[in-house]
């Protein structure tokens, strides 16, 4: 995915959802997306999905799935490309599912309406399987939508995108609304899949110790903008961006002395009017006059890179952002 | 001396709810049309009561009743048995509690009043919105149902609170639709929706599950100013123990329409009672990449609870069950230890 861009035209005026955003990803991966509510995560996976509200203008920007560029792509063809290939378990999933049918017969659907499986036993089997693999006892999928608890329907629409063997899953926030013991069982089990078939899982998030635990590599994003990538281990260990210190310092935890929590000072931006230089700087501590008339260059250490002027590793050096 | 409204420890023993045997049972549809083939015991004679300005934790795996418990509180559900009784201060702002009143016994502007003082902050966000008003009129709607001020307050009160949620600049977002918001920002406008009313409790399902971390924790200090100052009472509802910590001054678990364990927050969570309790303590994830947890000793599989047999409800899954655990019926909820309450044999 390269330089992609995304705007929204509101009263208020255009919002700049996405702006330049670019990272690749591996066969068989795991990369977290993490940032502050309405820095553009959802509106990312929308636009991998071509599935975008009809205010939103794309403004620039590729993403080649093996090779193929798939924004160019005509409707019907981009319909063999979604779920099929890339599908998405919506934020607030719970919503998605329709309230008429039962929810087996949903997920049944899917899988006929791809023409996954031969026959309609093998399907059927299939989605029990799927229940199964969500921690639901397959004779919920005779139930209605209604009748189910928000997670049981979360957990729904999780094994509705797992039914048509995706290369890719954008799951966008898929557990919050879980307790941990089934978090804890999706997480395995997805990472499990993952493993066996190669899939590829980009996780949005904005629960640090989820993409502690199953990602490889992970985005931090601000205001639209995409600031740090890395291995997940560096990224925790030593981050390079003020951004990605302050988002992980403020976490509540379990164990330990209960600390106060430290809440990021400010407002997250108003992307219909963002700020000079380097977003982040009416937040930042270490901001100074360049950051507030400069967009920051992208400097990396390993793998790891942030778009900053001010590195918190200042042996950090400048990389090219091809 | 007199008790201040900000003095927790003194407010939380004026009882504003009590809960005796809150029974819902909800019919499970057969093949055959209209006969039920049998009943989803939701909610199984749950009893708790929450003091005024108290935050009361109601945690528990996904499926056990928890949704029930909160929509039975505001009245969004007739329960099965049992009863709730709420304790409302005066409207004279005396410090005196009124009588308590049987809720299933509302009516007229007594119920209305109920509505002003109970509110509810769904589990989901994007349900609970009507798409076609802006978040304005939303937000304004109960100030208008309640016949709160006039129409120019009713734009500050609207412009202030989204301030307070986090909703800046508010004049951004006072006349955006719900599908112009992400998804934690259309989270924020329930929040503020259940708070501009300045209720006596708030019944919170999972109000912060899809922020981020700054803006929950923004969140949550707002939730907790509201307790002190203004005396409101939660009642929340989370997965999310860590959540649960920095919200709540005591945690009831729930598993399968059963108050298994409720106790004081930090001692629940430093001496876990409940074998389901420990478990669900396990499986929290850890911040660190470099940490290895186990899997927690009990599997993911829940069965839905239809017409479950009378013996204690985790004794499928529990690693500690004995024989007495299985030819008994489920254990009672007992004080084990002074303000420390569980439902099991073994403890
Ligand atoms: N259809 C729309 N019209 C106008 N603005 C929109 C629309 N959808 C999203 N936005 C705005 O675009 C920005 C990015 O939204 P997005 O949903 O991508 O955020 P997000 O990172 O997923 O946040 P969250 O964590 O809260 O879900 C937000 O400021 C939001 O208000
Ligand atoms: N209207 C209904 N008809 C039939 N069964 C129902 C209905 N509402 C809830 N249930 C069942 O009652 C049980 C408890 O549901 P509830 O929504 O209270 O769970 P919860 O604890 O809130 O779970 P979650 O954490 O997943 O939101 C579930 O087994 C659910 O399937
Ligand atoms: S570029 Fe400047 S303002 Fe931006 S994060 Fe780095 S130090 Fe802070
Ligand atoms: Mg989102
Ligand atoms: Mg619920």
């Amino acid at each position: 995915m390269t330089g992609l861009g995304l705007r929204y035209s509101t009263r208020q005026g255009e919002v700049r959802a996405l702006r330049d955003v670019s990272f690749d990803l591996a066969r068989g991966e795991a990369l977290g997306l993490v940032g502050e509510s309405g820095c553009g995560k959802t509106s990312l996976a929308k636009s991998l999905m071509r599935l975008l509200p009809d205010n939103a203008r794309p403004a620039g920007g590729e993403v080649l799935l093996d090779g193929e560029g798939l924004l160019s792509l005509p409707e019907e063809e981009m319909r063999r490309v979604r779920w099929r290939r890339i599908s998405l378990v919506f934020q607030a999933a719970m919503n998605s599912l329709d309230p008429v049918y039962r929810v087996g017969q949903q997920v049944l659907e899917a899988i006929e309406a791809h023409g996954v499986e031969e026959t309609v036993a093998s399907a059927r089997a299939r989605v029990a399987r799927l229940f199964r693999l969500v921690g639901l006892d397959p004779r919920v999928m005779e139930r209605y939508p209604h009748e189910l608890s928000g997670g049981m329907r979360q957990r729904v629409v999780i094994a509705m995108a797992l039914s048509c063997d995706p290369d890719i899953v954008i799951a966008d926030e898929p557990t919050t609304a879980l307790d941990v013991i089934v978090q804890d069982r999706i997480l395995r089990e997805l990472k499990a899949i993952q493993g066996q078939l190669g899939i590829s899982i980009i996780y949005i998030t904005h629960d640090m110790a989820v993409v502690a635990e199953v990602t490889d590599r992970v985005g931090v994003m601000y205001a639209g903008r995409l600031v740090e990538l890395g291995e997940t281990a560096a990224v925790f260990r030593s981050p390079l961006h003020p951004y990605t210190e302050a988002l992980m310092s403020s976490f509540p935890s379990v164990s330990g002395e209960k600390r106060r929590l430290a809440s990021l000072s400010g407002e997250p931006p108003d992307l219909a009017d963002p700020p000079s230089g380097c977003a982040f700087h009416p937040r930042c501590a270490y901001a100074t006059a360049l950051c507030r008339e400069q967009s920051p260059p992208r400097v990396g250490r390993g793998g790891q890179w942030a778009e900053c002027w001010h590195p918190l590793d200042p042996a950090a050096v400048p990389v090219d952002p091809a | 001396m007199m008790p201040r409204p900000g003095d927790a420890a003194v407010t939380h023993d004026l009882p504003l709810v009590e809960v005796d045997g809150l029974v819902k049972h909800f019919p499970v549809a057969g093949n055959v049309f209209r006969k039920p083939s049998g009943f989803v015991h939701a909610v199984d004679g749950v009893s708790f009561r929450i003091g005024r300005g108290e935050s009361l934790g109601l945690v528990g795996e996904s499926g056990c009743g928890k949704t029930t418990v909160g929509k039975l509180l505001v009245k969004l559900l007739e329960p099965t048995a049992g009863s709730i009784s709420f304790c409302f201060a005066d409207a004279s702002g005396d410090e005196a509690p009124s009588e308590p009143v049987d809720a299933a016994t509302l009516t007229g502007g007594r119920l209305r009043d109920f509505r002003r003082q109970v509110q509810l902050i769904f589990q989901d966000p994007y349900g609970s919105m009507n798409p076609r008003r802006t978040i304005y009129d939303t937000i304004a709607e109960p100030l208008a149902v309640q016949r709160i001020g006039n129409a120019l307050d009713r734009v500050d009160r609207v412009a202030e609170i989204l301030t307070l949620v986090g909703l800046t600049p508010a004049s951004s977002f006072l006349f955006r639709y719900p599908h112009e918001l992400s998804g934690g920002q259309r989270q924020r406008v329930a929040i503020a929706r259940a708070l501009v009313l300045e209720p006596s409790l708030v019944v919170a399902d999972e109000p912060t599950s899809m922020l981020d971390v700054s803006s929950r924790t923004g969140i949550m200090s707002l939730m907790e100013q509201l307790a002190r100052g203004l005396d409101v009472a939660y009642l929340y509802i989370t997965h999310d123990l860590a959540v649960a910590r920095y919200m709540c001054d005591r945690i009831a678990v729930m598993y399968m329409g059963k108050i298994v364990e409720l106790a004081e927050t930090e001692e629940l969570l430093r001496h876990p009672l409940h074998p389901y309790t420990r478990a669900l303590l396990s499986a929290v994830p850890v911040p660190d990449p470099e940490h290895r947890r186990d899997p927690p000793a009990i599997s993911g599989e829940v069965a839905a609870p239809v017409d479950p047999p009378p013996r204690c409800r985790f004794y499928e899954r529990c690693p500690q069950a004995t024989s007495t655990c299985e030819s008994s019926p489920h254990p009672p909820l007992e004080e084990k230890a002074p303000g420390r309450f569980a439902a099991c044999y073994e403890v």
